[in-house]
């Protein structure tokens, strides 16, 4: 089973929302669509479902060419950032709802409603309507009424956007589990790279309208093909600086922080990323290179202290664990480590990294 | 916590006293005083119990219009509902369309009432109007104010015309506002259009619909100025309906006591309907 877009392009009047596109995803994976809200992800799901054609292009699913079929006819569920279920249907109907349209024998109907109902803990309120539900337990609901129906391809369009902190987590740690033993595609879009690095599988990296990467998600995580990749897969944003290198000797272009290294590329000039985990408060380490920095602004969240500084008039942002209370405006030393650099070309294309 | 004493926010406060005071209790309270009393003039007044319910509770007078009352607001919101519901479904969701649809649905709701009495009395008169003079041509016996089913046809045909689109509009807005994931979660379920209509548009318009139905009937239920322009309540008291009917009474033969009363049982009608109405739409209703 795989499921695969050839060339797709869609094109609303003159905008362009998805370039041309090549992707194949094969059974039994979680695919996850990695982009900032308006980067195409919800309408690439349209298309894979069939619920929106392509403008050019062809969609392929077992080796069947099932472009323009109709959505009805291609055993797909879905799940969106809201919480859609039939508002006046109990729970126990609105999961049996995909089920009692294709015609399945009630005892077959009640017996999977209740194993998919006890799978996501919704056994003890079959009978309530969806109003009388909290958030968490509507987008349960919704997914039920997805995984109920033995579908090929389930999508799942920011299921937990609009959840919560707490019940985000707590869903977030369910959903690998749920598709487990499955025979299907799943595809999951999400703004957050925290989300993508929790489900594991693929990754496809999008950027308005385009695919930047598919791979292995910690592939794509740690070897991203290009700045742009490295920059939709960083949340804070990852910190980029020009560096030059001669022979061994590399140094940032204003010469303030300098290093030797081992790697083996030419020398030149380069764009380098860090993420902002890897520039600490403290040195981890015996070769941590020190950079001098003026605080913009420290948020602590939990047990992180997210410190954003200025240098020159580049501004920074760095992650370190633990709880780190800095004025608006202090001088402070910050430190990271030349191992854990990604190295970008003049087009900003993956050269080598650490 | 110190509160800080501060008599001046009475100043505030005393003008909508004021205000309520003149346009709603005092002028209440006056017509309770006169269901009560008989008055002679001169200001003298006699205390008469609850004779005046007593005798309007009892009317057949009362009872007459307080059927055609109920026949008439029954048959336009069967009417209005519906077509409006209809209308809003057929509406553009997007587009230039939308404003010009706007736009000419809330056109009649603009129109004074009494213009749209005057207006559909001319269109319908059967000698020199547009409505008239067209069905007499096509050759129905057609004259709204001789026959009493004409009379009627015509008052709820100048109803449907005047307030279809508020529910049009309200209608709209319900739509309007269903996510479009619901419309392709049905689709990918394999919902057939009756399916999405009845599952999901009406359940999400429930709210919207319930104070649709509940405008229309109170507006309905005390219309007075179009029917009293159009036809004047005639043929005969055909289309007397109950406000035409009170202000008859009260007005008209200046029985003061007996309109007093009437206004007050009238007054009770439409608060326990709406009430009712109210209470059984929104049983079901969870907190949301």
């Amino acid at each position: 089973m795989s499921l695969e877009l050839k060339n797709v392009e869609k094109k609303i009047g003159l905008d362009t929302h998805i370039y041309p596109t090549n992707l194949k995803l094969e059974k039994n994976t979680i695919n996850i669509l990695l982009g900032s809200t308006l980067s195409g992800k919800t309408t690439l799901m349209q298309i894979m479902a069939g619920l929106d054609k392509p403008t050019n292009g062809e969609i392929w699913f077992n080796e069947k060419n099932v472009t323009g079929m109709k959505v009805q006819k291609r055993n797909v569920s879905m799940v969106y950032q809201q919480f859609i279920n039939y508002p006046n249907f109990t729970v126990y109907d609105n999961i049996a709802s995909p089920l009692k349209i294709t015609g399945v024998s009630s005892d077959e109907i009640k017996q999977k409603v209740g194993k998919v109902a006890e799978l996501l803990k919704l056994s003890g309120m079959l009978n309530k309507k969806p109003n009388e539900l909290s958030g968490g337990q509507q987008q349960r609901t919704a997914l039920a009424r997805a995984l109920v129906k033995d579908s090929d391809l389930i999508l799942l369009d920011e299921p937990l956007a609009n959840l919560d902190f707490k019940l985000r987590e707590e869903l977030r740690e369910e959903l690998p589990k749920l598709f487990e033993d499955r025979d299907c595609i799943v595809v999951y879009a999400t703004t957050e790279p925290s989300e993508a690095l929790l489900l594991g599988g693929n990754t496809a990296t999008l950027l308005e309208g385009k695919v930047i990467q598919y791979g292995k998600t910690l592939d794509v995580y740690n070897k991203p093909n290009s700045l742009v990749s490295a920059q939709v897969f960083s949340d804070p944003p990852m910190n980029i600086t020009k560096i030059k290198k001669s022979g061994e000797n590399c140094s940032f272009l204003d010469n303030s922080v300098n290093w030797k290294t081992k790697i083996n590329i030419k020398d030149g000039e380069y764009k380098v990323g860090i993420r902002p985990h890897n520039i600490t408060t403290y040195k981890e380490g015996n070769n941590s290179l020190e950079i001098k920095g003026k605080v913009l602004i420290s948020e602590l969240s939990g047990s992180e202290s997210l410190i954003h500084f200025t240098r020159g008039n580049l501004n920074w942002v760095s992650l370190s664990n633990g709880v780190f209370q800095k004025d608006v405006g202090d001088e402070m030393n910050l430190y990271m480590n030349a191992d854990e650099f990604i190295y970008f070309d003049e087009n900003e294309r993956l050269v080598i990294n650490g | 916590m110190n509160k800080t004493i501060n008599q001046k926010a009475w100043f505030f406060v005393i003008p909508v006293f004021v205000l309520v005071a003149f346009n709603a209790i005092i002028p209440l309270m006056t017509v309770v005083n006169y269901a009560f009393q008989e008055t002679f003039g001169n200001n003298v007044f006699m205390w008469e119990g609850t004779r005046w319910f007593k005798q309007i509770m009892l009317s057949e007078r009362f009872h007459a219009s307080l059927g055609r009352q109920f026949l008439f607001t029954f048959i336009i919101l069967f009417i209005q509902i519906p077509l409006g519901i209809a209308i809003a479904l057929t509406m553009p969701k997007e587009g230039i369309g939308v404003p010009i649809c706007l736009v000419l649905m809330s056109m009649p709701l603009l129109i004074p009432w009494n213009v749209v009495g005057a207006m559909w009395n001319i269109f319908a008169l059967p000698d020199i109007g547009f409505l008239g003079y067209s069905l007499n041509a096509l050759g129905f016996d057609y004259n709204f104010t001789q026959q009493i089913g004409d009379a009627w046809f015509t008052t709820i045909l100048m109803d449907v015309w005047h307030w279809t689109s508020l529910v049009v509009l309200l209608s709209y807005a319900g739509l309007q506002s269903i996510q479009p994931a619901y419309y392709q979660a049905a689709e990918i379920d394999g919902a057939s259009r009756w399916a999405v209509f009845t599952k999901i548009e009406l359940p999400k318009m429930k709210k919207v619909l319930t104070i649709a139905i509940l405008l229309r009937f109170m507006d309905s239920f005390m219309i007075y100025t179009e029917p009293f322009v159009l036809t004047g309540g005639g043929p005969g008291n055909a289309t007397a309906f109950l406000s035409i009917d009170l202000v008859k009474m009260a007005l008209g033969q200046f029985d003061l006591g007996p309109a007093a009363a009437m206004s007050l049982i009238y007054f009770f009608i439409v608060l326990l309907v709406c009430w009712v109405f109210y209470t059984l739409m929104m049983r079901n209703e969870g907190n949301q």
